[in-house]
């Protein structure tokens, strides 16, 4: 038993350690604009949401479907606050250069020196998108949380849609920009920072998972009556759970804020929840380290494996008449039914990554049968 | 300072229509075993709920420890109706969930068991321990409650020993047998230190031998948990061996009380529910 226990942690560690390893490495090799340093920006930010969603959805049993706009926020309080003082003239050049004087990365490197304080910066104006999104997440949550199932994705579908339009509005510009662009900010090139920040976090929710808030979310999803029957204060639960879990959405839209160097309101629409939802229903309900595998599987058949389906050229096939504009996302719904279809509690079921060194259950019987 | 634990003053609980509760008043003292029994649909776990704070009752108050932890009056529609009845008696509304309920030290059972299907027997009673946990959620996340955790899971493995259930702990607790998931959702109950424990039909679906485990399983428990039990039942050989008093509903009404003797002598409840025995 002790064994096994010891033998997961140097498992466990092991995979961490050679993921980081092979993205370091990565990095030293391949330059910042390559197709692969792409992919594992993209598919860290989406496994960090998928896992925050994971927390929601899938552990405390609220069907939420409002992370696009959480990520919002957390991507335009980035934003916002880390262009850089000099830019903002040209970014805001119809709101005669904004009403925000400051930039984040700016006061620290005031006082840490370039390098660090440019990071500490970027970091705090991440953190800060992420609080954003957790206040606005506890003032919504107290009137919508009361709604169960279906009509608390419909409500929480609509915020995002609402707050989507509501940042584009022109009264807003000075700070939003309105309906243009916000460019110019500092980001990180590398993939590292996105895997480290990624990581931390996703260990942070797994720790609260583990812990005793995280058992009394897993109680209210699997009974909740039986669970206020324990003394489980469900509206606090719930409100928890939910500002938690936009609190690390609000992170994830910074940066995906940072991966794509500019920021507009249209991209975070409904379809970007739905796509967060897939990877969690891929991955399986219930497991972060499925979060985790399905959006890198999603993000990199998505963006780079498939993409011969839609240019001409698809393992060295060449029809252009097949392989046109849209073929790919044609092949990636039967891929995604296929999923659904043969693994239906998703790549990992509720495992994680140390039980894939258990036995299969069956073994196990016969071996005990013995 | 009364002797008793649980009071229950002219509840009644309405919905629509139906009286389920109908002005039901009953007492009960530290340490006894009471039963409430009666025909189904009599209003009995609607009385638990009432109790429990799963329903605010349409009129009525609950005293537990001496203090009134729920009250009602009637109110909108429902005034004219009870217009002459105990009219001016309630004043408040006080109606706390059944989480606050449970912290002040009264925990329950279900009818239809309620267990954390994916959890383990283990979790399932350490859950139960969350709502006595001091740590917030930061400190617990990063792990600053060591101490209340390990001290938790301590006093856990202790019950599972004393309840019987230390050997399949890491057993799903849906693929326990019947009788062993009943005995679970008692322990779990436990977990949560109650001082007063409302067991719904405990024996419900359970044969004559798993019955008799379960009535010295009761009084074993009693004493070493110094606890007070209010229990639902229609197991009759059950309520008359463990009870110290039975409460008798029908229609919502509190036809009867008395010590088990009493109970079985009275007219009214072998008409309306113990009938006679067939071959005597």
């Amino acid at each position: 038993m002790r064994d096994m226990k010891k033998t997961k942690m140097v498992f466990t560690a092991a995979v961490l350690v050679a993921i980081l390893a092979g993205c370091i490495a990565l990095d030293a090799t391949l330059p910042s604009y390559h197709i692969a340093i792409t992919v594992i920006k993209k598919a860290t930010v989406y496994a960090l949401v998928a896992v925050s969603m994971n927390l929601l959805n899938g552990f405390t049993g609220l069907f939420s479907l409002g992370q696009a706009g959480f990520m919002l926020l957390g991507a335009y309080a980035y934003g916002v606050l880390t262009i850089p003082v000099a830019k903002r003239e040209s970014v805001y050049q119809y709101f005669d250069g904004g009403a925000i004087h400051f930039s984040l990365p700016e006061i620290f490197a005031g006082f840490l020196g370039d390098t660090v304080g440019k990071t500490v910066g970027m970091l705090a104006a991440l953190l800060v998108g992420g609080l954003l999104a957790a206040l606005m997440a506890y003032l919504i949550g107290l009137p919508v949380l009361r709604l169960k199932s279906d009509y608390l994705a419909i409500a929480t579908l609509g915020f995002a849609e609402i707050l989507k339009a509501f940042f584009q509005w022109n009264k807003l510009g000075p700070i939003t920009n309105g309906s243009n662009l916000l460019k110019s900010y500092p980001y990180f090139e590398h993939a590292t920072p996105y895997v480290l920040i990624a990581g931390v976090l996703i260990a942070v929710i797994l720790l609260l998972i583990n812990s005793t808030y995280g058992r009394a979310f897993k109680a209210i999803r699997d009974d909740e009556v039986a669970a206020e029957a324990m003394g489980i204060n469900l509206a606090k639960h719930k409100r928890m759970a939910f500002v938690i879990s936009s609190f690390f959405a609000g992170v994830g839209g910074g940066m995906m804020a940072m991966y794509s160097g500019t920021i507009a309101a249209a991209p975070f629409k409904s379809a970007l929840t739905y796509e967060i939802l897939l990877i969690v229903v891929i991955g399986g309900i219930g497991s972060i380290t499925g979060s985790v595998i399905a959006s890198f599987l999603y993000i990199v058949s998505s963006e780079w494996l498939l993409r011969g389906l839609d240019s001409g050229t698809f393992l060295g096939i060449n029809a252009p008449s097949i392989f046109k504009n849209g073929f790919r996302m044609a092949v990636f719904s039967v891929i995604i039914m296929v999923i659904v279809l043969f693994f239906r509690k998703g790549i990992m079921g509720d495992r994680e990554l140390p039980d894939l060194l258990d036995k299969r259950p069956k073994k196990a019987k016969k071996e005990a049968a013995k | 300072m009364s002797n008793n634990v649980l009071r229950v003053d002219h509840a009644t609980m309405q919905f629509g229509g139906v009286v389920a509760v109908d002005d039901l008043s009953l007492e009960i003292n530290k340490g006894e075993i009471v039963a409430l029994i009666g025909p189904n649909g009599a209003g009995k776990t609607t009385a638990f709920n009432v109790i429990t704070g799963v329903y605010q009752p349409t009129n009525g108050a609950v005293w537990f420890n001496d203090e009134k932890i729920v009250e009602n009056h009637p109110q909108g529609k429902m005034k004219k109706q009870y217009k002459g009845q105990c009219e001016g008696m309630y004043k408040e509304t006080i109606a706390p969930t059944p989480d606050k309920i449970t912290k002040l030290g009264m925990a329950r059972t279900f009818q239809n068991i309620r267990l954390w299907k994916s959890q383990t027997v283990f979790d399932n009673v350490l859950i139960a321990k969350h709502c006595r946990t001091t740590s917030n959620v930061f400190s617990a996340t990063f792990r600053g409650n060591r101490k209340e955790e390990a001290r938790q899971r301590e006093e856990v493995e202790e019950l599972l020993k004393i309840v019987g259930l230390d050997d399949v702990k890491n057993e799903l607790a849906t693929s326990l047998p019947y009788g062993k998931q009943r005995r679970l959702e008692i322990a779990r109950a436990l977990a949560a230190e109650p001082t007063l424990l409302l067991l719904d039909e405990p024996a419900a679906g359970m044969n004559p031998q798993e019955t008799e485990e379960l009535t010295a399983f009761i009084g074993e428990i009693r004493e070493k948990f110094n606890l007070t039990i209010f229990l639902i039942e229609h197991h009759m050989n059950l309520v008359m061996d463990i009870s110290d008093r039975i409460y008798v509903l029908d229609f919502g009404k509190l036809i009867a009380h008395g010590t088990p003797a009493e109970i079985q002598k009275n007219q009214r409840v072998i008409d309306a529910y113990l009938g006679v025995a067939e071959d005597a």
